[in-house]
């Protein structure tokens, strides 16, 4: 995954799934649609699912990382935020 | 989206729902074009009633399919049209829906533009008139340029423009690139398959090897040109194109028909490819269980496609296309790249093709009257 995404995410504020986004869990990990921009996104692990239904639960990104995701697969998680980021399946929590 | 290899191979095997759902309305149409790939005409006196309907727009949202893509024949001409979108959408599930245009006047173009998650595919054959009337019947290309119009004026927002890339419209390609831009529209651009009364015009209007690569080519210049995974044939020329890439027949696809028959997709609208009926015990039974869906669910052979370099991207085409050109799936797509599937299309010239199970084509010539 690029690396650059993670520039427009920032993992020490506070995130959660957009409530405009449903999730369906798949084998594979889930389909993640955004009911606005009607996008369909694929998470590709369960690990990733469980990881952002657990953001809301969390003060910031990353103490939703440490408690999920092991320490060497920190940066590819971070990405995957970043990316369900940009394609707004997640937004900033205030 | 292009889908990494490994997600490919998990959406081959199948999905707790589909991802793309196409329910057909009805049979019913007031246009008869000459590649119709549901045959349709006359309604079918045992369609699904409103209240049928509702509670299958009910399960869609309890299965967690996110929207479901409305064809028919025309289905604007149910009278219950917008009682169901209108029920979609309160359930949450989005309305993608196909129509020739003739029932979009100003009024309608209006209510349309209230409802939210409702997108709107308005079909032609050509870039003028005359290009798209020999396909969709006189009057037909004015009728869905004044839907246009209306959508346009009603500020409905970026509608699709879907086109059958035929021997004629692929000649098209930049002339309906500006006419969506003219009306802010999205294009949409999908494959000629010989499937319903393609059957009958396929051989003469199905692009020729080389229009085929020009229009790769085109698609590659544009990913945002829409195709719904249509053209992944194409792939094997090189790089990917967008979408999917494969055949999702079954797997991630498939149809409901007019009457509750459940079809693995759009294009088999066959006995061999029915999977059940939602009369019965619903539709997710019907996608979970049924025999025909396991079968191909499980992983295919690549049968004469096994030597080709290209078959990761390919797959070895779409199965519809086979099917109704007499080829075995185990065979290259009548449309392979590299010429295969016409090669096998001659050594077979002698079999009878397989024709469309249901046909609710129409006895008499349809004319359009212009309101
Ligand atoms: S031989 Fe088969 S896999 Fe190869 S390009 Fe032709 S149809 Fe596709
Ligand atoms: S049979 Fe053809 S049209 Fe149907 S899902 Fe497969 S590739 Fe697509």
């Amino acid at each position: 995954m690029p690396f650059a995404d993670a520039d427009t995410f920032d993992p020490r504020v506070a995130w959660q799934l957009n409530g405009q986004v449903s999730l369906r869990e798949e084998t594979f990990g889930a389909l993640a649609y955004h009911h606005g921009t009607r996008r369909l996104v694929f998470l590709k692990s369960p690990e990733l699912v469980a990881l952002v239904r657990s953001l809301s639960d969390f003060d910031c990104a990353n103490d939703a990382l440490a408690a999920h995701v092991a320490v060497g697969e920190y940066d590819r998680y971070v990405a995957a935020l970043a990316t369900l980021g940009r394609s707004e399946i997640l937004c900033a929590r205030q | 989206m292009p889908a990494n290899s490994s997600l490919r191979t998990r959406f081959e095997r199948g999905l707790a729902a589909p991802i793309c759902l196409t329910w057909e309305l009805t049979y019913a149409c007031n246009l008869a074009c000459t590649h119709c790939l549901s045959s349709s005409g006359r309604r079918d006196p045992k369609e699904l009633s409103t209240d049928e309907a509702k509670a299958l727009i009910d399960e869609i949202a309890a299965m967690q399919i996110f929207y479901v893509n409305i064809g028919g024949g025309e289905p604007m001409i149910r009278r219950d049209f917008f009682e169901l979108v209108e029920h979609a959408v309160r359930r949450q599930v989005g309305v993608k829906f196909s129509t020739n245009g003739t029932r979009i006047d100003e009024r309608a173009a209006k209510r349309l533009a209230s409802i939210d998650y409702l997108d709107i595919q308005i079909s032609i054959d050509g870039a003028d008139a005359a290009t798209s009337d020999r396909i969709r019947g006189v009057g037909s290309y004015d009728a869905a340029r004044r839907a246009m119009d209306h959508l346009k004026a009603a500020n409905f927002g970026p509608f699709k423009i879907s086109v059958v890339m035929t021997r004629d419209s692929i000649e098209q390609l930049d002339q309906f690139e500006a006419l969506a831009r003219f009306y802010g529209a999205e294009l949409r651009l999908t494959r000629l398959r010989p499937s319903g009364r393609g059957v009958d015009v396929w051989e003469e209007l199905h692009p020729t090897l080389e229009q085929n690569r020009r229009l790769y080519r085109w698609l590659l210049e544009r990913p945002k040109v829409l195709t719904g995974d249509s053209f992944f044939h194409l792939s094997a020329l090189g790089e990917s194109l967008e979408g999917l890439n494969l055949c999702g027949a079954g797997r991630v696809v498939c149809l409901i028909d007019p009457v509750g028959e459940v079809y693995a997709c759009p294009f088999v609208i066959h006995d061999e490819f029915k999977a059940g009926n939602v009369r019965d015990a619903g539709f997710a039974a019907v996608w979970t269980n049924s025999e025909l869906f396991r079968s191909l669910r499980e992983p295919g052979s690549a049968g004469a496609c096994t030597s080709c370099g290209a078959y990761d991207a390919c797959r070895g085409g779409c199965m519809a296309a086979k099917f109704f050109t007499g080829l075995e799936m185990t065979d290259p797509d009548p449309e392979c790249v590299f010429g295969h599937g016409e090669t096998a299309l001659r050594a077979k010239r002698v079999n009878l093709r397989p024709t469309p199970s249901p046909d609710h084509s129409r006895r008499v010539p349809v004319t359009l009257s212009s309101r």
